[in-house]
């Protein structure tokens, strides 16, 4: 009987070389970075940053060809792994560079959604804690997000990832993302903003005539969650103290009356009292600081979050309303699937077979549970090789280059 | 650019293209030799276009029928471009549009310049650039606004239809001031959305496939911020290369004047002299001086002294009212021996400023009080001295305080520091007038501590019928405070104007 592979942060050292030998999917990973090769070094002048045993942080690291990525990889074993942006010089080398040359130039546009963002509207945990009771916020998160991103800015390739605890990023890679200034970064992260206020703040969020469409838009997934998330799930009615803080949102006067919530939808006054109190406990709370800047560090997809092991996946939109955090494999898991046999495989006759896989490092990944989130990896990458064609079939021709 | 003496013509084929349309970016400097006559006399007339622009700013509300009415008035008798037709060649009764066009290209391009070495003047001639181009642009036909566009490359397509129908209720729920009949009647523009960031900041824009579909009255907005923008960066590049400029002696002086000229009265001929009594200035310092002058006089009641910024301002304004020299000589005599000047003191080394002031030594030039527009934008105050305009460098609260004082109401107060923080100050000082005299409105736009006393003087000794109201707007249509002269093709009359302008701010 196989033990069951919980996941033990002491662990880390031995498990970390095998993954990044022969599960870290490096092929794909290189393919994204290099975006077809359009740009000349564009991953050369990529910066990574890696956080090392004993939290040892070491930044501007860069790479020529994906055989040096890894190599380096697996010989500095980093616990995290951040990417940075595309700069105009190798970051490696950046000392060398006179300064005030060296400059962040390129970088997808980012979104880091934290559950630590909710705690003054989640009852069931709080701070780094996530249930299947409150993740509810992140599928309402990505909905309301990649809808916006696609329909409202015409993004096309966003991938949505994982971030191995308590969260999930949002890579859009559109070449036109990766161009975008720092104030167009902040001005979209703002467009996206519903929610204002910290610690002082009782009302988070105020609307007024007209609403906007994308509010609307934003409403309806909220509206669609609401019931089973706030109601049932979060319980905001179910105690005194949870009640008291509806009410705290409420206009005034209407607490004089026997209220429930539901069934109130007069405006009053301009006030939509109902959509505010939906809204602050569901819609999505962003850090503009992580997207506005162009050289900002974020947690790589395929790293391992050293506190739970689990492996920063990619989201499936598809599959998105059965996802569940907790079933995302984590590094132990992974590395016992390994070395498992496969049950359909006769021990003798694939003894070859499986040799060849050895020498073919990267396929090893297809044996384990990592192997269904690579799919998806391959799937964005496709879709952003196939839009490159299609530009590129546009651009000739327009040039008449046949 | 080159100026030789003499004039080159260019040549003529190419004349059609560089002036297709009677709007500009000013992107291209011109590449033509002009005479140095010309260079005058196109930068003078530029610059009581945008005097006129600043003038009407004030005094009226933008984009109002008088507004309208004044400033095309202006721009065609200066022999600027108007919204003619653009294949329009013909000469009518003079100036061709090419004429016109290639003057407000060259024009701006020399005000350029003058107006790129401060903060302060490079502010005040993008405000009024902007300003003049916002009304030629709203001024244009929906097709040549388009045409704008594209001959600018500004990506900015116009909406079909068809799209705008299908979309309307998205676009009045998005944009600010848009309804039904808007959205019909007018164009609505698809601009990509890292061109209008503003607007995508602050949600109040639609947005579908990474395009803002914004409406016909908020595309000025963006396309002006573009002008902004282009010119702010232009004049930066300018002031580096200014001292080449500089360096050539027939146009330093010009440039230099250019900068400070104030077209308009300058009360530089001294009327009512003696009329006024040296026992009256301290109650009319509380009653008709601007908040400059009386700052100034009660700082040297105070301390009996003035420095030399303070002196010029104070004793130039002084002369203005109409103190004779005998008046002024005894005036700062008095004042000054209070303090720490004895009276020998004060003869061997302020007596002589003072009767320079007067011409009556060294060059014999009879100094001209300060304008509003140079009490603001040269010298500014720095720790002991009393000068500048207290509303353009006054902290804020040091400001309330005094008007406190000087008992202001609150509210007026806040009007008044309302209009300072968005850099109105000469309009603040015009609040202050009204606020002090109890008048709503002031009745002319002021542009000189000599005029704000005449005119307060005037309303004092009910010269003026506050309560006609009627006569008061005739006033100020009959009496613009930019003195319009006739647009002069004359190029002599417009040397010796230059030479008016000359003798009008020769500082020591």
């Amino acid at each position: 009987m196989m033990p069951t592979s919980d996941y033990d942060p002491a662990c880390l050292p031995d498990l970390l070389p095998l993954y990044y030998r022969r599960l870290f999917p490096f092929s794909q990973y290189y393919r994204w970075l290099s975006y077809g090769g359009v740009s000349k070094n564009y991953f050369q002048n990529r910066e990574f940053s890696f956080t090392l045993k004993d939290d040892i942080y070491v930044r501007y690291q860069s790479f020529t060809t994906q055989n040096e990525l890894e190599k380096e990889m697996q010989k500095m074993v980093p616990y995290k792994i951040d990417i940075g942006a595309v700069y105009s010089h190798r970051p490696s080398q950046h000392n060398a560079v006179k300064s005030g040359t060296f400059q962040a130039l390129e970088k997808e546009l980012v979104f880091d959604i934290d559950m630590t963002d909710y705690d003054d509207v989640r009852r069931c945990c709080s701070a780094a804690d996530i249930c299947s009771k409150c993740w509810t916020l992140m599928t309402i998160a990505i909905r309301i997000l990649d809808r916006a991103l696609r329909e409202d800015f015409g993004f096309h390739h966003l991938l949505w990832v994982y971030s191995g605890r308590r969260g999930v990023h949002c890579w859009v890679c559109d070449d036109a993302a990766r161009k975008l200034s720092v104030a167009a970064r902040s001005a979209v992260a703002e467009y996206l903003s519903l929610i204002k206020g910290g610690e002082e703040t009782v009302r988070k969020v105020v609307l007024s005539d007209p609403i906007h469409p994308f509010i609307n838009h934003s409403l309806s997934v909220v509206e669609r969650y609401f019931c089973q998330y706030a109601i049932v799930e979060q319980d905001i009615l179910g105690s005194k103290e949870s009640v008291d803080k509806v009410l705290a949102l409420l206009p005034e006067d209407i607490l004089s009356f026997p209220v429930v919530l539901s069934q109130y939808h007069i405006k009053k006054g301009g006030q939509y009292f109902d959509k505010e109190i939906m809204l602050q406990y569901c819609y999505p709370r962003l850090d503009v600081n992580v997207s506005k800047g162009v050289n900002h560090l974020l947690k790589s997809p395929f790293s391992i979050h050293p506190k739970t092991g689990r492996i920063s996946v990619p989201i499936d939109l598809k599959e998105l309303n059965t996802f569940d955090p907790f079933e995302v494999p984590t590094i132990s898991l992974i590395c016992e699937e390994l070395e498992r046999p496969r049950a359909d495989e006769a021990e003798d006759d694939d003894v070859k077979d499986k040799e060849n896989e050895q020498e073919a490092g990267e396929r090893h990944y297809k044996r384990t549970s990592l192997a269904k989130y690579v799919k998806v990896f391959d799937r964005f990458l496709e879709a952003m090789a196939r839009s490159r064609k299609g530009e590129m079939l546009q651009k000739s021709d327009l040039q008449k280059d046949f | 650019m080159q100026f030789p003496g003499r004039r080159k013509k260019l040549i003529g084929s190419s004349q059609n293209d560089l002036y297709d349309h009677c709007l500009q970016f000013y992107g291209q400097p011109p590449l033509e030799n002009i005479s140095l006559t010309e260079f005058e006399t196109f930068a003078v007339e530029r610059l009581k276009l945008l005097k006129t622009v600043e003038n009407l700013g004030v005094s009226c509300v933008k984009n109002s029928e008088q507004y309208t009415k004044k400033l095309d008035a202006e721009i065609s008798s200066l022999n600027f471009p108007q919204k003619a037709e653009l294949s329009e060649q013909k000469v009518q009764g003079g100036i061709s549009e090419y004429e016109k066009r290639r003057k407000d290209h060259i024009s701006h391009f020399i005000l350029r310049l003058a107006y790129c070495q401060t903060e302060d003047l490079r502010r005040w001639f993008i405000q009024q650039e902007m300003d003049l181009f916002r009304y030629r642009f709203n001024d244009l036909h929906s097709k040549h606004k388009t045409d704008f566009l594209h001959k600018n490359n500004l990506k900015y397509e116009t909406v079909s239809a068809e799209e705008k129908k299908s979309l309307q209720d998205k676009l009045i729920a998005s944009s600010y001031g848009l309804s039904g009949t808007k959205v019909e009647e007018h164009d609505v523009y698809k601009v990509p959305f890292q061109d209008a960031l503003d607007l995508v900041r602050t949600r109040k824009v639609y947005l579908l496939a990474g395009n803002a579909y914004i409406p016909h009255h908020e595309i000025v907005t963006i396309v002006l911020n573009d002008f902004r923008t282009r010119l702010s960066k232009a004049l930066a590049m300018t002031a580096r290369s200014l001292p080449a400029v500089q360096s050539d002696e027939r146009l330093q002086p010009l440039l230099s004047h250019l900068s400070h000229a104030y077209v308009g009265q300058d009360y530089s001929i001294q009327k009512n002299i003696g009329k006024i009594s040296l026992e009256q200035i301290d109650a009319l310092s509380g009653k008709s001086f601007p908040l400059c002058m009386r700052h100034l006089h009660k700082a040297l009641r105070e301390n009996h002294h003035l420095r030399h910024g303070g002196r010029m301002q104070y004793g130039l304004f002084l002369k203005g009212i109409g103190l004779s020299l005998e008046q002024a000589l005894q005036f700062w005599r008095s004042e000054f021996v209070k303090g720490k000047v004895d009276a020998d003191k004060f003869d061997k080394a302020y007596a002589y400023s003072v009767r320079h002031m007067f011409g009556k030594e060294g060059k014999r030039t009879d100094y001209t009080p300060y304008s509003c527009m140079k009490v603001i934008l040269s010298n500014p105050p720095s720790q002991g001295d009393y000068h500048g305009c207290p509303f353009r460098h006054s902290d804020p609260e040091l400001l309330k305080q005094k008007l406190q004082n000087y008992k202001v109401s609150p509210s007026g107060t806040n009007q008044i520091l309302e209009l300072v923080k968005g850099m109105h100050y000469q309009l603040a000082c015009q609040k202050y007038f009204e606020l002090t005299h109890n008048v709503e409105d002031a009745g002319f736009s002021l542009n000189h501590p000599n005029q704000y006393f005449t005119e307060s003087q005037k309303l004092l000794s009910g010269g003026r019928d506050i309560k006609k109201e009627v006569d008061m707007s005739q006033r100020s249509q009959e009496n613009p405070a930019s003195v319009t002269r006739p647009s002069q093709a004359n190029s002599k009359q417009a040397h010796e104007e230059m030479g008016d302008l000359d003798s009008f701010f020769q500082d020591e």
